[in-house]
């Protein structure tokens, strides 16, 4: 009996996260080939009018959670609603983004249902066992584990920009189900005090297409508005290396590599970072690298797609000036 | 204030890693340290013992080797440590090592357990958060900032694009991010005082868990290296030059741009 394939949708202020229309995307095609239905699961606040833009992405069955207690994302809210309506449905699969979230949810919900959990996948594929199999970058993506698991739902949390986004058909039409959000008190444990979301016109880091990140080589905190000049033109976000974090010269969230975000961008420009293995950890899946260092040796030419040697001070901005003509 | 610190042992992040003939990951002549987060856990422990007075204790799971790593953290400060060492246990997944945690740490008085948000070998960011759900107390994921009262905590955490800032009551279990606060080293006379600390080491008989009555949920079917990038080309010339032909490139044949 089919059961679906569940796509965890996350959303915030109604807007929906590009991960989770890549998984739709891809979750489409899975269901194709197994004949399962995919169903799009959305949880907040008013969220009935995202119904259309699943369906548009691929979702045969949408079921909407709405209620007070779910308009922002609480661990424990969330695990208790998800818990519920899994058992419920028993689907085959429930997949959510790698992201902030799904970080935090997808354990706690895995352990709630007693099954294991694929984390940080970057493929999957279907398996007539275990319905679907994961790859999944280990040590900081030095090596691959190739994973199974055997207890249903199988769950997975999906590296963003690994999957293509699908054209959406806005002529597609999805089956939309209410369900009430059953929260069980002792999971209403945490209160929110605050939310403070960076003011930033620029993607984040994890989505982006296009990444221009800075190591030892800016020199200094100031430097970076080079970078920004140049992230601005192409629609990219900025990231650094740790010698750049660890001298304090940007924040820590910008750090990329094994102990930073580990990003997979179409395009990653490398500007004054050496290239430590740990570094080329968190972005070596980038589709294109590009490097930008003025040691001839650095470690970075050896994985680098198009590299120029030189002063970055000089080719940055000359390359922002060459962008601005190609945007 | 008592506290548990979940602490793993990883391969250095500078570490190169290899199959062995077997096809799993060479572990041979690797050099072994604390999780890099888990040392942000241990010092976040130290700090709240410090002001508060209390215990912290670790708990590992994992073998003989692990020993240096709980060392290491005694030395830092930290009071006891257990170590779960049994050969049921081989390459246990995230359900199992929660499970047997929970149940190593039900026998101590615990207001506070600290982990790291991901450790750096497996990187699945799975176990601390587990062990809460098994324990039925709250988790805070990815925490940057720690503030303990009475019997609540109020917490600053990484949320994707900013922070958030939560409360909540204890026990929980909080993970630590990046930024949280800067590890100690072990002092001179803090190796001396660790050598007579107590580190437990318990088979699954000890803690109670029959490893047939706890089956793992995931198996992993192989390990793979990477396919290596190879360099690329080196655009020469004159830096106005080489920079529009990088531009170019980038948008006509790479088409990225």
């Amino acid at each position: 009996m089919a059961k679906g394939i569940w796509i965890i949708v996350e959303q915030s202020k109604l807007e929906i996260r590009k991960v989770s229309l890549e998984l739709l995307s891809q979750g489409r095609i899975i269901a194709d080939k197994t004949g399962e239905p995919l169903v799009a699961v959305i949880l907040g606040k008013d969220v009935t009018e995202l119904s259309q833009k699943v369906a548009a992405y691929g979702a045969d069955k949408v079921i909407l959670v709405d209620d007070d207690k779910l308009a922002e994302y609480t661990t424990g809210a969330y695990t208790s609603v998800l818990n519920k309506l899994i058992r419920k449905e028993e689907p085959q699969a429930v997949l959510l983004g790698n992201t902030a979230v799904g970080k935090d949810l997808a354990p706690r919900l895995a352990h709630r249902l007693a099954v294991g959990l694929a984390s940080d996948c970057t493929s999957m594929e279907i398996d007539e066992e275990s319905f679907l199999t994961f790859m999944r970058p280990i040590y900081g993506g030095k090596a691959f584990a190739h994973v199974a698991l055997n207890a249903r739902p199988v769950m997975a949390t999906i590296r963003p920009n690994i999957f293509p986004l699908a054209a959406p058909d806005d002529s597609r039409k999805a089956e939309v189900v209410n369900e009430a959000a059953v929260i069980d008190p002792a999971d209403l444990n945490v209160i929110i005090k605050e939310i403070v979301i960076a003011a930033s016109e620029r993607p984040e880091l994890i989505e982006a297409n296009i990444i221009i990140s800075g190591g030892r080589g800016m020199k200094g905190p100031e430097n970076y508005s080079i970078l920004e000049e140049c992230a601005d033109v192409i629609g990219a976000a900025v990231g650094a290396s740790r010698a750049a974090v660890d001298a304090g010269w940007i924040e820590q969230k910008f750090q990329v590599g094994q102990t930073g975000k580990t990003v997979s961008p179409t395009l990653y420009i490398a500007c004054g970072i050496s290239g430590a293995i740990q570094h080329l950890a968190g972005m070596g899946s980038s589709k294109v690298i590009i490097a930008i260092n003025k040691d001839p040796e650095a470690n970075i030419f050896n994985l680098a797609d198009y590299s120029i040697v030189g002063d970055l001070f000089e080719i940055v901005p000359l390359l922002t000036l060459e962008f601005k003509k190609l945007v | 204030m008592n506290i548990v610190v979940y602490l793993k042992q990883t391969f250095d992040t500078e570490a190169k890693i290899a199959l062995n003939s077997s096809g799993k990951i060479d572990s041979a002549g690797v050099n072994l340290v604390i999780n890099p987060y888990d040392e942000y856990a241990i010092e976040e422990a130290l700090k709240l013992k410090e002001k508060f007075g209390g215990e912290v204790t670790l708990v590992s799971i994992g073998n003989e080797r692990v020993q240096e790593a709980l060392r290491t953290a005694l030395a830092m400060g930290c009071d006891q440590a257990i170590l779960v060492n049994d050969p049921g246990l081989d390459n246990p997944d995230e359900w199992v090592k929660a499970e047997v945690l929970a149940k190593a740490v039900s026998t101590i008085s615990y207001d506070i357990i600290l982990g790291g948000r991901i450790a750096v070998d497996d990187g699945s960011s799975q176990v601390a958060v587990r062990l809460a759900d098994a324990l039925n107390i709250p988790s805070v994921t990815s925490i940057l900032k720690l503030e303990v009262e009475e019997n609540k905590a109020t917490v600053t955490r990484e949320i994707d694009g900013g922070t958030e800032i939560v409360e909540i009551s204890l026990p929980a279990v909080l993970t630590a991010q990046k930024g949280l606060n800067i590890p100690r080293y072990p002092s001179m006379m803090g190796i001396m005082k660790a050598k007579k600390k107590e580190l437990k080491v318990m088979s699954l008989a000890d803690i109670g868990i029959s490893i047939a009555e706890l089956p793992g949920k995931m198996n992993t079917l192989d390990y793979s290296l990477p396919s290596s990038r190879k360099a690329g080309i080196k655009i020469a010339g004159e830096v106005a030059d080489a920079t529009r032909e990088l531009a170019r490139i980038l948008r006509e044949e790479a088409k990225v741009i």
